[in-house]
């Protein structure tokens, strides 16, 4: 029996499920006695500083440390030529058969191929020092041009972003469902456009980090770090070191300050410190700065889709047909944001025919990667305004032709025809998406809006409703894992191979165990993150925990519960085992005078006595592990809805009023869940009106400080009115799906939407998000801005 | 850890009082007061999230004053009373402040919250904040990536008006 099959096999109350219970993480966090790395104190630990190349593109000629390695408290300089023995490429953690592979270096050896990338590291007594020296080697280059946005990269006769490059296109993939040809060449109607949609970065508060220590007694290479994906990191670093996985302990610390995609990845400064921390024999630390974040840490960036759509007199969707280009950076670290894109466009309605191509390209910036939503705010913005375009082309409401087209309740699991970056055929698992609809258009008093946005137009005030729903995959494969153990001191553990970076793993993951056994909260404790505790696991990203590690800790849970049970029925010397858990107890279901306590049976269990035989019948050590391997990915939805007021003369758009309609499935913990999306709704405004990176045409970054990069504070980001509908998953025997990105994935396409129907008296076109003041200025003026500053 | 004492560089000595403790210290003139608190004084709750006086996760008071401790060298709070987020609760009892921020889920990954603590702890001592404008503003000098704010709104409110005895207004 397969364990998908055994899943189900066991039934459970929800009781825990489904409570709003406040946070176990919190009385640490709150009192400044979080568990950062930054914040782990080990003697005699040197620090490190990293050099890193000023240039978009350029040949290193030569590499002088000598002034660096005389000023005093420096231990030691090392140059990529130094780390020659660990220099191997670190491989793309989403590959393609077609994909033009680049070597990508821990550290870079004799080019540099984008600002940012690491040429040198100083060790020294401590950070400033190290930054002195930093300022003392003086590197040798000769520049090359250098590729600064996907048009560039694709330009007929373009530099070539790495020297000796086929072409600067790293994959084309194209995807096809139905006859899109055929279907366009007879559509009643066809409407196409070209949208660009800029993300922001990851931009968690505590940037990333890692420290690392040999120990020299058991040989093991203890490495913390601040990482989404510490087996992943874990893994890496074997296969750089040629190490056994026993060999290397990582743990990501209980506390680490925000992922959102960027630290799920693996860097080459991962992979240097701890390496030269086995050479130097002593602990070494580096923390990055945020200067360092902003030219090192991995960003989405702009992808550029030219989007065209066949539909009939009533609307009805005929065919989608999307190319784009999507700015992969310097090196491939993954394909996973454009494959998702690849097939997120057509989102929850009935398209019959649909091509999608990518274009993924080289260009000498950061790489980029997953930033919380991961392709799908860019694919969800395309698909999204073209309806927007549909409906004004027919003269229809806008909700309406949604409405319209939306994939109905009774049709799942429904096949888009594509396939998913999952690599299983792109098939919805469940939803109710007219529910979601429907709901955000009466809780936003959608009709009321269209009135008062007639009336005020007559008055010379500009108002605009914009709607945008999205369909998410997420709940991703292969698999995840957890043990549960009874401890010594009669409690179980719950040890999770997954790290939380503030999403509450502590508490969710308790209440889940405490239902899986039917045993109080308070006696269930969880840990995470430490690859030394669980050997296998994947990490958090796309919004995949809950639907993996989730039914992994049930399984686990009732699994060591029936072990339990086991043991009290021989100790107590009775036939069965209907028990019940009483507080520590075990107690018999139908006389609770008669029972042990959770210190007993692990007494007897699990510590024994050293030397006599175990009472025949006891289950010898009370562990379990389960590994969750979900058939293919879960599909959350919703809608948002927003309403917004534009100011023609300075451009400035305010949000009156937003609603987020969601579902992410069964919500564990409404107080986590609705924490979740309205947090993930905070970056989604930053995508939708705020968060721009900029770089010039030689490649170099012009926003690296929060001085000249809008993180939204507390005044940009408005009010929400939010509602959750629960269409479960049956892909896993929780129900579960994805909670972390719904907030962030439609906001833009719902704000763009917004604004230019804001405008739509001076016919005004938003085809670029951010949808920024001098965007809207500049739209209503008739004219695009350059994407580029100059 | 040893002050930063190093070749051709004086250490400077210096006297803050730190939650109502006194402490000297020596420390480089270049030290900044949050490395000072983080290292010297073991004070891990001041976090360090952009070392260039924007997102505030850093914020301690100095003489009642809300500053950014990334910004300030720790020799200009020689002689002067320094509060950091560990010095808010009561023995092992939150303050309403924290009380408030736990209940309504206020914090996620918890980097920023020290900062906003702290930020809000200097506010609420100048006098009420009645409404959600006003809760805005006193959270906006700093950022938090994960919350969206919307708890901490709630939060000050609340504090508010357990302190001050006022009714918010929206």
């Amino acid at each position: 029996m397969s364990r998908r099959d055994e899943q189900a096999a066991v039934p459970f109350t929800k009781n825990m499920i489904g409570a709003a219970v406040e946070r176990r993480e919190d009385y640490r966090l709150l009192t400044g006695h979080g568990k950062f790395l930054d914040d782990l104190d080990m003697p005699d630990t040197l620090e490190a500083a990293f050099l890193r190349s000023s240039f978009g593109h350029a040949r290193i000629l030569g590499i002088d440390t000598s002034a660096a390695l005389a000023v005093p408290g420096v231990v030691a300089v090392f140059t990529g030529e130094d780390l020659r023995p660990m220099m191997k490429p670190m491989p793309a953690k989403v590959a393609h058969p077609d994909l033009q592979e680049i070597a990508r270096l821990p550290m870079a050896l004799d080019a540099v191929h984008y600002v940012g990338e690491p040429v040198a590291v100083v060790i020294a007594t401590n950070r400033y020092i190290a930054e002195d020296a930093l300022d003392l080697i003086d590197v040798d280059y000769q520049e090359l041009p250098a590729i600064s946005s996907t048009a560039a990269a694709l330009a007929p006769d373009a530099p070539l972003a790495h020297e000796g490059a086929r072409d600067n296109i790293a994959v084309h993939v194209t995807q096809r469902a139905g006859d899109p040809d055929a279907a366009f060449a007879s559509a009643p109607h066809v409407l196409s456009e070209t949208f660009t949609v800029t993300r922001g970065g990851g931009h968690s508060m505590e940037c990333r980090a890692v420290a690392a220590r040999l120990d020299t007694v058991t040989g093991q290479l203890v490495v913390w770090d601040s990482t989404q994906a510490p087996h992943y990191a874990r893994n890496a670093l074997a296969n750089l070191y040629d190490m056994r996985e026993d060999d290397i302990r990582l743990i990501a610390p209980a506390d680490v300050g925000g992922g959102f995609g960027p630290k799920a990845q693996f860097y080459g400064e991962e992979a240097v410190v701890p390496w030269v921390a086995m050479q130097l024999r002593k602990p070494v630390k580096w923390i990055e700065d945020r200067r360092e974040n902003f030219i090192s840490t991995m960003m989405e960036r702009t992808q550029t889709h030219r989007v065209k759509v066949a539909f009939d007199d009533d609307g009805m969707l005929l065919a989608l047909r999307d190319v784009f280009e999507h700015d992969q950076g310097a090196y491939v670290a993954g394909l996973q944001v454009p494959m998702i894109t690849l097939s997120t466009v057509p989102g929850p309605y009935k398209i019959p025919n649909i091509h999608t191509e990518l274009f993924s390209c080289y260009t000498n910036m950061v790489p980029t990667s997953s930033v919380r939503g991961a392709g799908r705010p860019q694919a969800v913005a395309a698909m999204e305004r073209m309806m927007d375009r549909v409906a004004e082309y027919l003269g229809m409401d806008p909700a309406e032709l949604r409405r319209r087209n939306l994939i109905q309740p009774d049709e799942f699991p429904y096949k888009v025809g594509l396939m998913f970056r999952d690599g299983s055929p792109l098939t919805y698992d469940s939803g109710n998406y007219p529910e979601l609809l429907s709901g955000v258009v009466e809780r936003i008093d959608y009709d009321g809006w269209r009135r008062r946005q007639a009336e005020l137009r007559t008055q010379g005030r500009l108002i605009g409703i914009g709607i945008a729903c999205y369909v998410e995959g997420c709940g991703l494969g292969p698999y995840e894992g957890a043990k549960a153990r009874l401890t010594n001191s009669g409690e179980v553990l719950v040890t999770l191979a997954a790290a939380p970076q503030g999403q509450g793993y502590e508490t969710v993951y308790a209440q889940i165990a405490s239902d899986a056994m039917g045993l109080d909260m308070e006696h269930i404790r969880v840990t995470t993150g430490d690859t030394g505790r669980i050997p296998f696991g994947q990490g958090t990203f796309a919004s995949r925990i809950t639907a993996t590690a989730g039914p992994a800790v049930l399984q686990a849970c009732q699994a060591l519960r029936a072990r339990i049970f086991t043991t009290a029925a021989v100790m107590l010397k009775i036939e069965g085992d209907n028990f019940v858990f009483r507080g520590d107890r075990v107690c018999l279901a139908e006389d609770e005078s008669i029972g042990a306590t959770l210190r007993e049976i692990t007494q007897v269990a699990n510590i024994g006595k050293h030397g006599i035989t175990l009472l025949r019948g006891v289950p010898a050590g009370l562990e379990t592990q389960a590994y969750f391997a979900p058939e293919r990915a879960a599909y959350a939805s919703g809608a948002h809805a927003v309403v917004v007021e534009v100011d023609p003369e300075t451009g400035r758009a305010t949000v009156l009023k937003y609603v987020i309609g969601h579902d992410c499935g069964t919500v564990i913990n409404p107080l986590l869940v609705d924490g979740q999306v309205l947090g993930g709704f905070g970056a989604g405004i930053g995508n939708a009106m705020y968060e721009e990176q900029f770089y010039d045409e030689s490649a170099q970054p012009q926003t690296t400080s929060y001085l000249d990069f809008s993180l939204p504070s507390s005044m940009e980001v408005p009010p929400v009115t939010l509602f959750h509908v629960q269409s479960p998953s049956p892909l896993n025997p929780l129900g579960a799906k994805g909670a972390g990105e719904g907030g962030t994935i439609p906001a833009p396409a719902a704000i763009a939407n917004a604004v230019e129907d804001a405008l739509r008296p001076f016919g005004a076109r938003i085809n670029e998000i951010p949808v920024t003041p001098p965007r809207i200025v500049a739209a209503i003026a008739g004219r695009t801005t350059a994407r580029q500053m100059s | 850890m040893q002050p930063d004492v190093h070749d051709g560089i004086d250490g400077q000595v210096l006297r803050v009082i730190v939650n109502g403790k006194e402490h000297r210290g020596v420390t480089e003139a270049r030290t900044t007061l949050a490395d000072f608190l983080r290292r010297e004084l073991a004070l891990t709750g001041t976090h360090l999230g952009c070392e260039h006086g924007v997102c505030g996760a850093c914020t301690v008071l100095v003489n009642g004053s809300a500053v950014r401790s990334c910004l300030m060298l720790a020799v200009q709070a020689d002689g002067a009373e320094v509060e950091t987020v560990e010095g808010l609760a009561d023995g092992n009892e939150l303050s309403p402040l924290q009380e408030a921020f736990h209940r309504n889920h206020a914090l996620q990954c918890g980097f920023c919250t020290g900062g906003f603590l702290m930020s809000i702890t200097a506010a609420l001592r100048e006098g009420p904040v009645e409404t959600e404008e006003e809760a805005r503003e006193v959270l906006s000098g700093n950022i938090c990536r994960c919350t969206g704010y919307a708890g901490m709104i709630k939060a000050v409110l609340e504090t508010s008006e357990q302190a001050h005895g006022t009714k918010a207004a929206s």
